[in-house]
């Protein structure tokens, strides 16, 4: 019973772990990350389309964590080099992966909304969830133990004083929005080929957001960013199971659905602690 | 040298039996009447869903071989983009524009009075107008057969249900299913799950499939999912469980051969081929047409992959419950007249 609940929770709170730890990262290194849906979605995309063709679901994962660090640089291109405003560039590149996604499946595939499903062998059963323990153990010890953590940290809060200490936080920033782009894709990947069998249009369907809005809740510290994930999923698991329980009292399961938002909501207002952002964030 | 000349005589060759071919299809196009233009518009879960929208645009095809019509389909991606769509199809002078699902019927109510000429079609909802037909399906009938099979199939006493998006239209589903379950054992518990509220409620299969491992895990032998292109996440979970999955719409037996207990069709593709027909003999009636049992607009599928569950007494009871839906001597429970 507990054991079957823990799973759930782990399995609906996977894809947001993996993106909201990305977002992180970013957001970390002073960079806003709203293109977080379009990297998941070129992440579940690109991971179907390599299973399917290859009958791995590892050379999947391969292959969107090479689509997602492409995202990422890109993404690091616009708003580094370019200097374009970041919230702009998030958007386009959500709006880019939701309009290039059915271009590419219908030259592919003939077929506008999904990709033909992935047979059980093609996918994962569990890999995901051990790679995310793993995921988990070096984003916390990178903030925690080494030189570089502390870099992205600075890059976020005072670049100036990295810049006047020799490290360019250019170059930091260039890597933290790769690290983003990978995690989100491997986010993204996890949907397609662990949590169902193939991609459909938009399967993403917000989850991107959701992990923006758990990173808020969690503060932008990679522990609690996975506690306010792993209620996220809690909340979900919540609303599915009651939805099915014979309950003397209608309790609209709607309501317990909207908890995570209002929770963010609240902590992003300084109405319960204070919300930390990075200091140079999307300066 | 020879080589290059031989190349070019083909080359050559080929070129006027293309220009042949393409001369001789112009012939045959003109000398037939001019065909009709059709503009379908597909719900969110897409054409590829293997449901619901599969079957539309399967009879849309299934008109462009056979009547030789012009058609042109989209896929709604937002539910603010109908309107608009459907007003383009219009203004082109599209003789007919068919919008598949509940999800246009606003459109179709806004649009049709504007484009007197243009005949509109639609799928799951009614519309009053001089030139729109409403095309309703009786899914009650159906849920309520496939919710017997279901609960004879059941060794828990436990059966559950999938649907998609939380609309009056799948609660129609839903308690046809639940009727027919009870009618075969009056305690066996029947366990209700939606995917979501909004329309990515059709396109959310992860979700699907987390409702349905719930589902088994807690000892339900039979899902029937209505729940478009979620439903793969349901057929997922069936293969890893090695349960039971009922289909919805089109025929969804082949999807896990052995796995899947039957479907409940609602021939959508039949009612598009329909009206197609109807339109392009200039016999189109607007008004509402409803399919049920009896005209087979509303059936379960049979196949070769699932007619192991078909016993001679199975398929006995099945065809007598049928027939005495058909006959009015069971009222199939309807939530639309509750």
């Amino acid at each position: 019973m507990i054991l079957s609940w823990a799973m759930s929770i782990l399995r609906v709170s996977t894809p947001l772990i993996f993106a909201s730890l990305g977002g992180l990262m970013s957001e970390r290194s002073g960079v806003i990350n709203i293109a977080l849906e379009g990297l998941m979605l070129i992440g579940a995309f690109t991971a179907a389309v390599v299973a399917l063709m290859t009958h791995s679901p590892y050379l999947g994962l391969m292959a969107a964590i090479v689509a997602g660090a492409l995202g990422g640089l890109f993404y690091a291109f616009c708003v580094l080099k370019l200097k374009a405003n970041q919230i702009i560039s998030g958007t386009a590149i959500n709006l880019l992966a939701m309009g290039m996604i059915p271009l590419i499946l219908k030259i592919l595939y003939g077929s506008t909304g999904a990709t033909p499903n992935l047979e059980m062998n093609e996918r994962f059963l569990s890999f995901p969830l051990v790679l995310l323990v793993f995921i988990c153990a070096l984003i916390f010890a990178l903030f925690k133990y080494t030189h570089l953590g502390l870099w992205i940290s600075f890059s976020g809060e005072h670049p100036d004083a990295l810049e006047s200490a020799g490290i360019s936080s250019d170059k930091i920033r260039w890597f933290a929005l790769t690290c983003s782009g990978i995690l989100a894709s491997i986010g993204g990947a996890s949907v397609s080929i662990y949590l169902s069998s193939g991609y459909s249009r938009n399967m993403i369907g917000g989850r991107g957001f959701m992990s923006l809005a758990a990173m808020i809740l969690g503060r932008w510290r990679p522990k609690t960013t996975v506690l306010a994930c792993l209620f996220f999923g809690l909340c979900d698991v919540i609303q599915m199971r009651l939805q099915s329980a014979n309950l003397s009292i209608a309790l609209p399961t709607q309501l317990i659905q909207i908890i995570p938002y209002l929770m963010t909501l609240i902590v992003l207002t300084g109405l319960v602690g204070k919300s930390i952002a990075p200091k140079a964030l999307g300066k | 040298m020879k080589n290059k000349f031989l190349i070019s005589v083909l080359w050559s060759f080929l070129f006027t039996l293309s220009s042949f071919a393409f001369a001789l299809q112009a012939a045959t196009n003109s000398a037939a009447k001019v065909p009709i233009r059709v503009g379908l518009i597909l719900d969110k879960g897409g054409k590829d869903d293997k449901s619901f929208n599969s079957a539309a645009y399967l009879g849309a095809t299934l008109a462009e071989k056979e009547l030789g019509i012009q058609l042109k389909y989209i896929e709604a991606t937002d539910d603010a983009a109908i309107e608009t769509m459907m007003r383009s199809f219009a203004q082109k002078k599209y003789d007919l524009v068919i919008g598949i699902g509940f999800a246009m019927t606003d459109a179709v109510k806004k649009v049709s009075p504007l484009f007197p000429e243009v005949k509109f079609a639609l799928i799951d909802a009614e519309v009053p107008g001089a030139n729109v037909t409403s095309l309703l399906f009786e899914e009650h009938q159906g849920s309520y057969l496939v919710g017997a099979l279901a609960a004879m199939n059941s060794k828990n006493k436990k059966v559950g249900f999938l649907g998609g998006m939380d609309v009056p239209l799948i609660h129609r589903f839903q308690m046809g299913y639940e009727a027919g379950a009870k009618s075969i054992d009056p305690k066996i518990a029947v366990i209700i799950n939606y995917v979501g509220v909004d329309s990515s409620a059709w396109n959310n299969p992860a979700k699907a499939k987390e409702l349905s491992l719930t589902q088994y895990r807690s000892g339900v032998d039979v899902i029937f999912g209505a729940a478009g292109a979620s439903n793969n996440g349901l057929f997922d979970a069936v293969e890893e469980t090695k349960k039971l999955a009922i289909g919805v719409d089109s025929n969804q037996n082949w999807v896990k051969p052995g796995l899947v207990l039957t479907s409940m069709l609602k021939r959508v593709d039949v009612a598009v081929l329909e009206v197609i027909k109807e339109t392009n003999s200039g016999k189109f009636k607007a008004g509402t047409v409803r399919f049920g049992l009896k005209d087979k607009g509303i059936d379960y599928a049979v196949d070769q992959y699932n007619s192991k569950f078909f016993t001679a007494e199975t398929s006995k009871k099945m065809e007598k419950i049928k027939q005495d839906i058909i006959a009015g001597k069971i009222k199939v429970p309807d939530y639309y007249k509750k």
